[in-house]
């Protein structure tokens, strides 16, 4: 089937099969391989794009459901300015280590953040939970997020 | 007090960014799965769905008739080869020969053209089994009619370090026994004598990148991509299976996503080494997250202990047996079995000790490394013995340990290193963190607890060190970046050694061809002993300027003026060689390199009703001798925190019958920010008391063996002693409702 959606600000027209899931079509078609697949079950959330604003579990999500959608993969944002603070944030508090999990956890505060969800610690700490990181214990990317988000961690 | 005079640092102590942070942050960091090799085909493997099986026959015609099936690999495949191997013991085929020991051991293996055609065709293949009894537990493997899992007599493994190994006996894997004095006579006429019969569970790592492995295999030469810890171990281990020199096998690591001792050793490596042989083909095998969970965890654990003190608090004895489950294969069980044992007695003043450690088969899936092994499983029991005994004893459980622990520089084990550590000193400070002490309210408890793990492994390292003619530094070591930041750690060691900014120097990945040796990445052993390599080979270069200039005291501006004076051009290089090597005959048992603190203290609140655990405040100290990334340090002792909260309060793999019953993230829950505690602290310790760098010693692995007993210890404060794990609510709920039959509820 055909399908036309906007890849990280490119409109993009593409042949996929009706089954194809959007984490293979994005790192195999595009070669964009920042998103990573690990749980499979949407626990882990390495594999989060945003479609349309919204994080979304590429890895259990077909292609045909992104067609004529915005799709931003980790690529994609750290082409925007805005990156730079992102970057800026997660070096100063050492928020990344291994790295496996990192696109997908900025993609997901990318979204918080331009929704204006990030009233306070507690707020981050619940909207991320959809966003595992198995080395960092968290509290580095808590302090890197308050910061973005302008609350005191 | 004494005052440490330090040299002045420029790089090392610092807060220096990780090197790597923009290139994973951008998504550009490249992990085994990203590779794309031409013509590589996709690898699935046929995993028994039985724990314990014959397997009478194999059928593959169907899956190999299908369009786009390279091969089919089974047992057969392997018949030119000594096809077993297992760096401890080489008890384990590269796909199964015969029988099955566990279910998810391989039985056959697909190469196809993608992975949706190699998937059908596994599905294609026929099976037939005869089913074996299966010896599901501990308890069956040394029942005394227990079906053997293995025969024959035992064949050690490359890297086993174990001295002689004895011959085999049941089911039971290994054998590992340390004592000193009589405790029978101590436990005869103390006064206080505490014991117990023990559970902790089987856990997954879960390193968020599964293990992946790319093979190619061409004539006699091997090139594997692997997500492996120790490249120079499985290139020996390859070399050794399929009979090749060690110079003929390259393998390469990138950066990993997570290991935390899931990817020490060998693991899929054979297997897609075999089917990219057989398939003359590149192979790529990339496990699922069910796949991963039974290709290792951690070692599930049964123990009885008991304790003897004095009345007023002077620790007599202690004796320990303990049974670690292996399940098929003996993976890293053997060296878990020995550490395990090692920390049981814990690092306190004993007239007397006996700890009996072993591992044994049972039809489940193989267990190995996990951060902080053996010490995680053993220091909980130990310490919350102590704690009940200052309960008893009417003294507070800080004070017991004040009287008790070894000093710096006094024996812990018989012929091996003494105390390297100022334990009372990191103890009071973290118990002084979640306030020891201060009234607290209904339900509050508060726990510290310290212990040792045998760390470093092996000291052996070599690093290069490149000085380009523009000023460039380039650190060739076999050291794996996991996330731990070796790169980064390792660059600020040239950068103050060459006094050069640390911008200027690059750590690349491991590359059997061009790294120089490395012995392995786990047992915290890197910053100290590969960063000491590095170190040594950046002051050869340094030696070789100041040769040039006839001075010393360079400054790095001069150093293209010098480049040009000794080679007459702005060209060459000046190379550098840095080695650790052991002293003595660099046993195991006159180790360890260095042992790791494992001091941590937690405050917890229960809710009694539900028999939920809150974690409130935990305090961890990184005793390091010298950070030489203190922000690094930090993030690694929370690392490890959060994971011994998982540990402690609800990470357990379910066997029944030898099968994996929790074998997703689903029902495998792993913490989450939610389970962050409310307050963390990491408290770095710097006496410049270790044997690596600048005073170094390694880090990471205490803080996971430190925060469970912690955890136990502060819940039993809370009125709920427990000596299962994990804390789960139902578990702690059903506790205290046999307290309350025993009316010790509420205390």
């Amino acid at each position: 089937m055909t399908v036309e959606l906007r890849l990280n600000g490119k409109e993009i027209r593409d042949e996929v099969a009706p089954e194809r899931l959007l984490l293979d079509y994005l790192r195999e078609d595009h070669g964009l391989t920042g998103a990573k697949r690990s749980c499979e079950v949407q626990v882990c959330g390495t594999c989060t794009v945003l479609v349309d604003g919204l994080p979304v579990s590429s890895c259990c999500t077909i292609v045909a459901d992104v067609d004529g959608r915005d799709v931003l993969t980790i690529e994609g944002l750290a082409d925007l300015p805005e990156f730079e603070r992102f970057e800026r944030a997660f070096v100063d508090h050492a928020a990344l280590q291994c790295g496996f999990c990192t696109g997908g956890m900025l993609l997901t505060i990318k979204s918080l953040l331009d929704g204006d969800e990030l009233t306070n610690v507690g707020e981050i700490r619940r909207c991320l939970a959809g966003n595992i990181c198995r080395c960092t214990g968290y509290r580095g990317i808590v302090e890197a997020v308050a910061e973005l988000a302008g609350v005191v961690a | 007090m004494t005052v440490v005079e330090r040299p002045r640092l420029a790089h090392v102590g610092r807060p220096v960014a990780r090197r790597d942070a923009g290139e994973k942050l951008r998504g550009q960091a490249q992990f085994v799965g990203d590779l794309v090799l031409r013509r590589m085909l996709q690898g699935k493997v046929l995993r028994s769905p039985l724990a314990h099986a014959r397997v009478v026959s194999i059928d593959t015609r169907a899956a190999e008739e299908m369009p786009g099936v390279a091969c089919v690999l089974t047992g057969a495949d392997t018949a030119d080869l000594d096809p077993y191997w297992g760096h401890a013991i080489k008890d384990r085929p590269i796909v199964a020969i015969d029988r099955v020991r566990f279910a998810g051991e391989p039985v056959a293996a697909v190469a196809a053209e993608d992975e949706a055609t190699a998937t059908a065709a596994v599905n294609a293949i026929e099976v037939e089994y005869e089913e074996l009894p299966v010896v599901g537990t501990v308890d069956d493997a040394i029942a005394p009619d227990a079906t053997l899992l293995h025969e024959g007599p035992v064949r050690p493994g490359l890297f086993h370090g174990l001295g002689e190994l004895p011959p085999r006996d049941g089911n039971v894997c290994y054998r590992y026994a340390i004592g000193r004095g009589e405790p029978e006579s101590h436990f005869a006429r103390a006064e206080l004598v505490v014991e117990g019969e023990y559970t902790f569970p089987a856990v997954y790592q879960y390193a968020m990148e599964t293990h992946t492995v790319v093979a190619h295999v061409e004539r006699d030469e091997l090139t594997v991509w692997s997500t492996c810890q120790h490249p120079f171990l499985v290139r020996a281990e390859l070399a050794d299976l399929f009979a090749v020199p060690l110079a003929n096998v390259r393998l390469i690591v990138p950066y990993l996503g997570g290991g935390f001792g899931s990817k020490s050793y060998t693991k899929m490596e054979p297997l897609t080494v075999a089917l990219a042989r057989k398939a003359r083909r590149p192979v790529r095998i990339q496990n699922t997250v069910d796949e991963s969970m039974v290709t290792t965890r951690r070692h599930g654990m049964n123990c009885r202990m008991r304790t003897a003190m004095t009345g007023d608090g002077r620790l007599l004895a202690r004796e320990v047996d303990c049974w670690f489950d292996t399940g098929a294969y003996a993976d890293n069980g053997p060296r878990v079995t020995a550490t395990g044992g090692d920390a049981a007695p814990g690092p306190y003043r004993w007239d007397a000790y006996r700890v009996d450690a072993r591992c044994v088969y049972t039809n489940t899936s193989p267990a190995g490394s996990y951060r902080a092994f053996g010490a995680t499983h053993l220091q909980w029991i130990g310490e919350s013995q102590i704690d009940e005994l200052a309960r008893r004893a009417g003294l507070d459980p800080l004070d017991v340990r004040r009287e008790n622990l070894c000093r710096p520089g006094e024996e812990l084990r018989a012929g091996g290193k003494p105390l390297d550590a100022d334990l009372v000193g990191d103890v009071e400070q973290v118990a002084a963190v979640i306030g020891w002490g201060e009234p607290k309210r209904e339900h509050v408890g508060r726990g510290v607890s310290v212990g040792l793990l045998a760390a470093g492994a092996h000291p052996v390292s070599t690093a290069i060190v490149r000085l380009e003619a523009d000023g460039q530094v380039t650190v060739l070591v076999g050291t794996t970046e996991v996330g731990q930041g070796p790169r980064t750690a390792f660059a600020q060691i040239a950068a103050e050694e060459l006094g050069v900014d640390v911008e200027r120097v690059t750590v690349r990945g491991a590359d059997t061809r061009f790294t120089p040796y490395d012995r392995s990445t786990g047992a915290s052993r890197s910053t100290t002993i590969a960063g000491l390599a590095v170190q040594r080979a950046a002051i050869h270069v340094r030696e070789q300027l100041e040769g040039i200039a006839g001075h010393a005291g360079l400054d790095a501006a001069t150093y293209p003026d010098l480049f040009r004076q000794h080679f007459g051009l702005a060209g060459g290089e000046l190379i550098g060689r840095g080695g650790v090597a052991p002293t003595g005959s660099g046993s195991y048992a006159e180790g360890p390199v260095f042992w790791e603190v494992c001091v941590g203290a937690a405050e917890v609140e229960l809710e009694p009703e539900t028999g939920m655990v809150h974690v409130r405040r935990t305090a961890t100290a990184a005793d390091v001798g010298r950070a030489i990334n203190p922000q690094l340090v930090e993030r690694q002792d929370e690392g490890a925190t959060l994971q011994g909260l998982g540990n402690a309060l609800f990470e357990e793999m379910v066997f029944e019958d030898g099968l994996l019953l929790n074998d997703s993230l689903l029902e495998y829950r792993v913490p989450s920010f939610e389970d962050l505690p409310d307050e963390m602290t990491c408290v770095i310790v710097e006496n410049e008391d270790g044997p690596g760098p600048y005073g170094a010693k390694g880090c990471g692995e205490g803080a996971l063996a430190a925060i469970p007993a912690a955890v136990v210890n502060a819940l039993a404060d809370a009125g709920v002693p427990m000596n299962e794990l994990p804390l789960t609510p139902e578990r702690v709920w059903r506790r205290i409702q046999t307290l309350k039959e025993e009316g010790t509820w509420p205390r």
